[in-house]
């Protein structure tokens, strides 16, 4: 070990002194995870990775709601007498040593019986013995591991869900039929007459018919329900022509093997279905780790500690939550109703709700609302309305939650399918009635052979294998977009939306700059040291910002919640906290936050706090403002807008003191008069807004930690590669024109022995996958390329 | 002649058996994880070789 990092989870040991078994540890919670997992021979999770572990946290009281029956019974999969499966999602799964000791909790404890990890979706399914254990006892082992499993709202009755997997059986059966039915279809491609041919050809075709009936009739239902979907709401989408296609190929090759005429198109049919499918799959690929559908469910907890009217604490689930309860709220809890402060000093962060990035003090008898979070010790509230009804929830009832967005978007490829289709029908018709006056025997055939040859196999491909490519590269650059659609949405944008807090500003990171007289040494250190005893998070970051100096020991120290702290070393004491704290009556007209300083009952000055900028986040601004509007739409106010206008290009908009049904309104303002709009945002705030406009990002500084229903999440290291990304999307609109011009060449082809009447079954076999395999090939190596470039 | 008959009706259940078997595979959730699995396979030998030498060594010194 050469380096001074945590053996167990890699932070910096510097500054503690913790050495056990030679090696050293960051802090006591560290050691401890150590020390059960050398007592118990699974010390090896050591060996598989560096440095693998997280920090176990102080659970105290958190999962008390876990003693509560009901609730554990719908977090349940499976329980039967003693025998209990549940699956937990532990953001912390990250590596193989994770998989590893989750997988060998029953050395941990006899009552597991087996656990099995999804490392995609970062779950882990326990089986274990309730005689002895519970589920409260099985989240207590995993925290104290540092895997501490999160539980919201959200995982409320999820226990007994089904997973489709029709996707999956259907590219198989697919692929099964088209594999045989070109075997079988082998021996009338080279040999057209002879005895062999004419003595056993029937059997051949027969069996080609009973393999493509599970092909037409179950594999490709999408398409015939899609179709007839659009039809009915007159919409030519691309499943029109494909559903036609497979029809006439299903019913010309049918009568074609009744009527003993010829061999049909069985293997170009399923092969077809096949490839189509197969795109389809290829597009399907999702993230399982991320959730795009998020809402407060996901981020309230299942259940709260309610005081009963005798005093005592009882876990109740929160749906159960009713008007005039008593409720206890922990510190880091978050509260989930509308409620009134009865008791206890109350510093609530609403970020999550408003966007604002500081904590709000409250008295007793003031109005808390859903979705704060404690950040000072205990509370007790009364309850005001109930989950359903409170103020945070209320924002979810709005109809831009339960429009789908897709829907009310026509892709590229089914605005260029309506002219197609009305293309291949016209040809058909057109050479079915020359045919009808040259050769009438040869009509039905041409007519058939056309729809046969033109079904757009190759167009149908084209978008979804170049956009799920470009979904993988995006991904892999850390941009995680829903689906297909998002990228070619992103492509058409014209106006970006950014909102301040955590999208353009870092999270949690400030500049602090002082103002007033200059502090002498030993002021410093009387500073220093009495801020090392504050837990507020302005004393924290004031911390460790200033200098380091030695520390005292202070002979007097008082914290005076919500307004500061006072401090005495020998004959000097200080006073750190707000202007009226200190003494400072003329409070400046500044809106930042500040705090102020006094020593020996004299003003000194004020540390200021300013919010910090995202690197390159000018550089980035001007970039953009050559091609798109450019808004700051923030929750917060105004203080920074001199800051801002500094930074930022001219004409970018600024708006301040926006509430999340603002931020949606402005939005749909824009929509109305025709803008294309990229929402960027951070918090549950913004999520009206991510939703309303018609791509919504949200910034993450970390994508396994939550963030509101969007349709990409783009890791906040990536920040500044935005430009680049919408630049790809729109490299992708192109790819996909040139691979529609490509399939044209191979469908004039195809209609050249259409049309004459020469299209032989080997042909089509030939033509189609030939087709198919050229415009995978050509996105797929054009994506590539794109993806170069954006690296 | 006939031979064909029985090539047909073996490579068709050859076929089919593979076919139950994919079927029984997805059921079981095998499509579910594509991930997973390539790590565990890797993990049978750890805990032995970790009671042999491992922890006693390190306790030791």
């Amino acid at each position: 070990m050469e380096a001074k990092t945590c053996f167990h989870c890699g932070l910096d040991t510097s500054s503690s002194e913790i050495i056990y078994d030679e090696k050293p540890f960051c802090c006591n919670g560290c050691k401890t995870v150590y020390e059960i997992f050398s007592e118990n021979d699974l010390s090896c999770y050591y060996d598989l990775q560096n440095a693998p572990g997280a920090t176990p946290k102080e659970i105290e009281g958190k999962y008390n709601f876990l003693d509560n029956a009901k609730i554990v019974e719908s977090l349940l999969e499976f329980n039967d007498d003693n025998i209990q499966i549940v699956t937990l999602y532990i953001p912390h799964i990250h590596c193989s040593s994770c998989i590893w000791i989750l997988e060998n909790l029953n050395k941990l404890h006899p009552s597991v019986s087996a656990s099995i990890v999804n490392f995609g979706k970062k779950t882990v399914r326990v089986t274990y013995n309730a005689e002895h254990f519970s589920l409260k006892a099985l989240v207590k082992l995993l925290s104290s591991i540092g895997y501490e499993p999160f539980i919201s709202l959200d995982d409320y009755s999820i226990g007994k869900k089904n997973i489709d997997r029709s996707l999956i059986y259907k590219l198989g059966i697919a692929g099964f039929a088209f594999g045989n039915i070109m075997f079988l279809s082998f021996p009338e491609y080279f040999q057209v007459n002879g005895f062999w041919i004419e003595q056993y050809a029937p059997v051949f075709r027969w069996l080609m018919f009973a393999f493509s009936l599970p092909v037409v009739f179950y594999c490709a239902q999408d398409y015939f329900i899609s179709a007839f979907k659009g039809l009915t709401s007159k919409l030519l989408n691309i499943d029109v022509p494909i559903a036609l296609g497979v029809t006439v190929l299903f019913l010309r090759s049918t009568a074609e093997i009744v009527f003993d005429i010829g061999t049909g198109f069985f293997d170009s049919l399923s092969g077809l279905v096949f490839f189509l499918l197969l795109g389809k799959f290829f597009q399907q690929k999702t993230y399982n780790f991320l959730s795009f559908e998020r809402d407060y469910k996901s981020y309230f907890p299942i259940g709260i500690t309610k005081i009963t009217s005798d005093g005592q604490e009882m876990a109740v689930q929160v749906y159960d939550i009713e008007k005039g309860d008593r409720l206890l709220i922990r510190n880091e809890e978050l509260i989930p109703v509308d409620c009134i402060l009865i008791k206890g000093n109350a510093r609530i962060d609403y970020s999550f709700v408003t966007g604002e990035a500081d904590a709000v003090s409250k008295q007793s008898g003031d109005k808390l609302f859903a979705g704060g979070k404690q950040l000072d010790s205990s509370i007790e509230v009364d309850v005001l309305k109930t989950v359903e009804q409170s103020y945070l929830t209320q924002l979810w009832s709005n109809d831009v939650f339960n429009k789908k967005k897709e829907d009310s978007f026509t892709n590229l490829t089914n605005s260029i399918s309506k002219q197609f289709t009305v293309a291949v029908l016209s040809i058909a018709i057109i050479a079915t009635s020359y045919w009808l006056i040259i050769d009438d025997s040869k009509a039905l055939n041409v007519f058939t052979a056309v729809l046969i040859i033109a079904c757009p196999c190759a167009i149908a491909l084209a978008a979804p294998f170049t956009f799920g490519n470009l979904l993988r590269i995006f991904g892999k650059l850390k941009f995680y977009a829903k689906n297909a659609s998002v990228i070619e949405q992103l492509a058409a944008i014209d106006t970006i939306i950014f909102d301040k807090t955590g999208t353009i500003t870092a999270n949690k990171e400030t500049s602090i700059a002082y103002e007033g007289s200059a502090l002498s040494e030993a002021e410093e250190i009387l500073l220093k040291s009495s801020l090392r005893n504050s837990n507020h998070p302005l004393s924290r970051s004031l911390y460790a910002l200033l200098e380091d100096n030695n520390i005292l020991t202070l002979d007097d120290y008082e914290e005076h919640i919500g307004k500061g702290i006072t401090a005495k070393h020998n004959a000097n004491s200080i006073k750190i906290g707000s202007a009226p704290f200190v003494g400072y009556a003329s409070e400046s007209t500044t809106l930042n936050t500040a705090v102020h300083v006094s020593t020996n009952n004299q003003y000194k000055g004020k540390f200021t706090f300013y919010n910090k900028y995202r690197k390159g986040l000018s550089k980035l601004f001007n970039k953009l403002k050559k091609e798109y509007d450019l808004v700051i739409l923030s929750g917060d106010n105004a203080g920074e807008k001199e800051n801002l206008t500094k930074l930022l290009p001219a004409k970018t908009k600024l708006f301040f003191n926006q509430k999340p049904e603002d931020k949606l309104e402005y939005i749909k303002h824009h929509q109305d008069s025709g803008a294309k709009v990229l929402m960027i945002g951070d918090g549950l705030n913004d999520a009206g807004a991510l939703a309303q406009s018609n791509v919504g990002i949200a910034i993450s500084e970390d994508v396994n930690v939550f963030s509101p229903a969007c349709d990409a999440i783009l890791d906040a290291t990536k920040f500044n590669a935005l430009p680049g990304f919408i630049k790809a999307s729109k490299q992708a609109i192109t790819i996909i024109k040139w691979s529609f011009a490509l399939s044209f060449i191979y469908n004039s082809i195809g209609l050249y022995f259409a049309i004459t009447g020469q299209l032989a079954p080997v042909i089509a076999a030939i033509l189609m996958p030939l087709s198919s395999i050229s415009i995978v090939v050509f996105t797929t190596v054009c994506t590539n390329v794109l993806g170069r470039k954006l690296k | 002649m006939s031979v064909i008959y029985i090539l047909l009706a073996v490579s068709i259940l050859i076929a089919i058996a593979f076919f139950v078997v994919f079927v029984i595979a997805v059921k079981k959730g095998q499509f579910d994880d594509g991930y997973t699995p390539s790590v565990r396979m890797l993990f049978e030998d750890e805990l032995i070789k970790d009671k042999t030498d491992k922890t006693i060594l390190t306790k030791e010194e």
